[in-house]
């Protein structure tokens, strides 16, 4: 395939993904705002008016970016992990590996939809998170940087899954009892800075913490860890990860016999 | 002489349960060609139509599609190539258009490219009143020609159809027959066909291999394969029925019914010494038919001799 092709290529697919996921909007793009708006009215309004502050900011405005970063984690994970699933089971798959697209393109085109979805989910709760609270933005670069690397970080994750899943509980299985344990113990309604010092180290060893703590020093300017090394560390999980997938790809990985 | 628009040499696949699907094939499809891959279920057909279009991954051997080696450049290869699979394989929730569309983009066609070629196939195979509707809607006769419609989206020079008529009925098989006969004849796609009916094989193709336990039994034209065809067996309804069976030297003959008779007709013999014979016993023929169709005969008949030696062998084997 010449630059042209590959392009129209990988734009059909991501077209194709997007088209997917707006069409059952009621599925994938209303709840997480309700979840949201819930967490916002509850923890943000009821709750957090008793907390006071933390790290010198209202408790609302401390949880909307870890909030908005909860958002976009699970949905760029269960988006790719949710649709490339479904293309091996109904073995729609194969339209794919019939074609003449490189198993890169058919790799970045799942990775872009989970982007576009979870970016579009963190931009909704976003939205949501202004009826509750005023947000500034401290670093805007940044910020958006930390959540785009987060948002492929995680499709390139939910696209793992799929290959490796051989049943549809096999996609439920990581976001229920790893990805969303890790979320809720990254920092997202507290700062490390509160536990002890026994378990702020073991804190340090969830990835979340570092992308939901940089998103926050994108809007607050306030971080627990440094951002730099957060952000490396964000990059190379990206990178390493990515060759991992598509190596399975190449490998044909449960979908090839 | 132009390369065979599909050549494999010493093909094997053995599964991770350790399934010898593929023993070691060699196989020549030439240009232009409408040919027919046959065999018994778990024969090796769609493994090696599967290990063709890269959704079987091969244990050993060489394929290549217009003389271009899988294993070298098979995203070349694959523009060659339209897949039609056994089972639907498309998502049943998107729109018949944007099925087809997407295939397109797929080989990297854009829209504006596609469109013109997805209404002309889409009409061609009377799908173009559903294109806005979800495919899920559709017959499985309609779901089938959508396969074909798709696969076609991208002009291949070789189209693989795997089974396209299982479930069809025969009206509209007949109409999927002449379109497939257009396409071979007019555009000179190269046809594969497998397929249970085994008319429809020797009604559409001009040469045919037939695989059994991953092996190539027989690989020729269809019609010098039904010259060897030794014994066939008529079906005559008569004008009257008959109350003694009529005897003719050197012809079995046996009464189906009261006024249908059979008579196996062997290798040298004629059909017309048994009408004469009849008819100076005042017995007559108003129509006459094949019992079976004559590839099935071979077809059978070269199955179950490859499954007997095999069986000797196993016996063999257990012997010693």
């Amino acid at each position: 395939m010449n630059a042209t092709q590959t392009l129209v290529a990988l734009w059909t697919l991501v077209f194709k993904e997007i088209k997917r996921f707006t069409r059952i909007w009621p599925q994938t793009l209303l709840p997480p705002s309700i979840t949201m708006a819930m967490y916002f009215i509850i923890f943000g309004n009821l709750i957090g008016s008793r907390i006071g502050e933390m790290d010198g900011y209202s408790y609302m405005d401390f949880i909307v970016p870890g909030l908005i970063m909860m958002s976009v984690i699970t949905n760029s994970y269960s988006n790719v992990a949710s649709s490339f699933f479904s293309n091996k089971f109904q073995r729609s798959v194969e339209e794919l590996m019939v074609s003449p697209m490189p198993n890169w393109v058919i790799l970045s085109g799942f990775i872009l939809g989970g982007m576009a979805r979870g970016l579009g989910v963190g931009l909704i709760v976003t939205i949501v998170s202004l009826f509750f609270t005023r947000l500034s933005v401290e670093h805007p670069l940044l910020t958006v940087l930390v959540v785009v690397l987060t948002s492929a970080l995680f499709s390139i994750g939910g696209f793992i899954n799929a290959l490796m899943a051989n049943k549809f509980d096999d996609i439920s299985i990581v976001p229920t009892f790893i990805l969303t344990p890790l979320t809720y113990l990254g920092g997202v309604f507290y700062s490390i800075s509160m536990l002890p010092s026994f378990w702020q180290g073991v804190s340090m060893l969830n990835p979340i913490l570092y992308m939901v703590n940089v998103f926050r020093y994108g809007f607050l300017g306030v971080s627990d860890i440094p951002v730099v090394w957060a952000l490396a560390a964000v990059f190379a999980f990206i990178v390493v990860l990515f060759f991992v997938a598509l190596a399975m790809l190449e490998r044909g990985k449960g979908i090839r016999s | 002489m132009a390369e065979p628009a599909l050549s494999i040499r010493g093909l094997t696949k053995v599964y991770g349960n350790g399934f010898q699907a593929l023993k070691g094939i060699d196989l020549d499809v030439q240009q232009g060609d409408f040919f027919a891959l046959l065999g018994p279920n778990g024969a090796g057909k769609s493994t090696t139509l599967g290990v063709v279009c890269s959704l079987v991954q091969k244990s050993a051997g060489k394929v290549s599609i217009f003389g271009i080696d899988i294993d070298r450049d098979f995203a070349k290869a694959k523009y060659q190539l339209g897949v039609v699979p056994q089972e639907f394989n498309f998502n049943q929730f998107e729109k018949v258009i944007d099925i087809v569309l997407a295939q397109a983009g797929y080989y990297g066609m854009t829209r504006r490219e596609a469109l013109p070629r997805a209404e002309q196939l889409l009409r061609d195979l009377g799908l173009w009143d559903k294109r806005n509707g979800n495919a899920r809607m559709l017959s499985g006769g309609m779901k089938r020609r959508l396969m074909i419609a798709r696969a076609l989206i991208h002009r291949p020079r070789l189209l693989i159809l795997d089974e396209p008529t299982a479930g069809v009925d025969i009206e509209l098989r007949r109409s999927m027959w002449e379109y497939m006969r257009r396409i071979n004849q007019d555009e000179g796609t190269t046809i594969i066909l497998t397929t249970h009916y085994l008319e429809e094989a020797e009604s559409l193709c001009r040469n045919i291999a037939i695989i059994n336990h991953g092996e190539i039994v027989r690989n020729t034209s269809v019609r010098e394969l039904l010259t060897e065809l030794n014994t066939e067996t008529f079906l005559l309804d008569l004008a009257a029925p008959v109350t003694k069976l009529p005897a003719i030297d050197g012809f079995e003959i046996a009464q189906v019914e009261p006024s249908q008779l059979s008579v196996v007709i062997h290798r040298g013999q004629q059909l017309n010494d048994v009408f004469s014979a009849l008819s100076e016993q005042g017995v007559r023929v108003v129509s006459m038919r094949n019992r079976a169709n004559r590839l099935e005969e071979m077809f059978v008949s070269m199955v179950e001799a490859g499954n007997k030696a095999i069986d000797e062998r196993t016996q063999a084997e257990a012997q010693t």
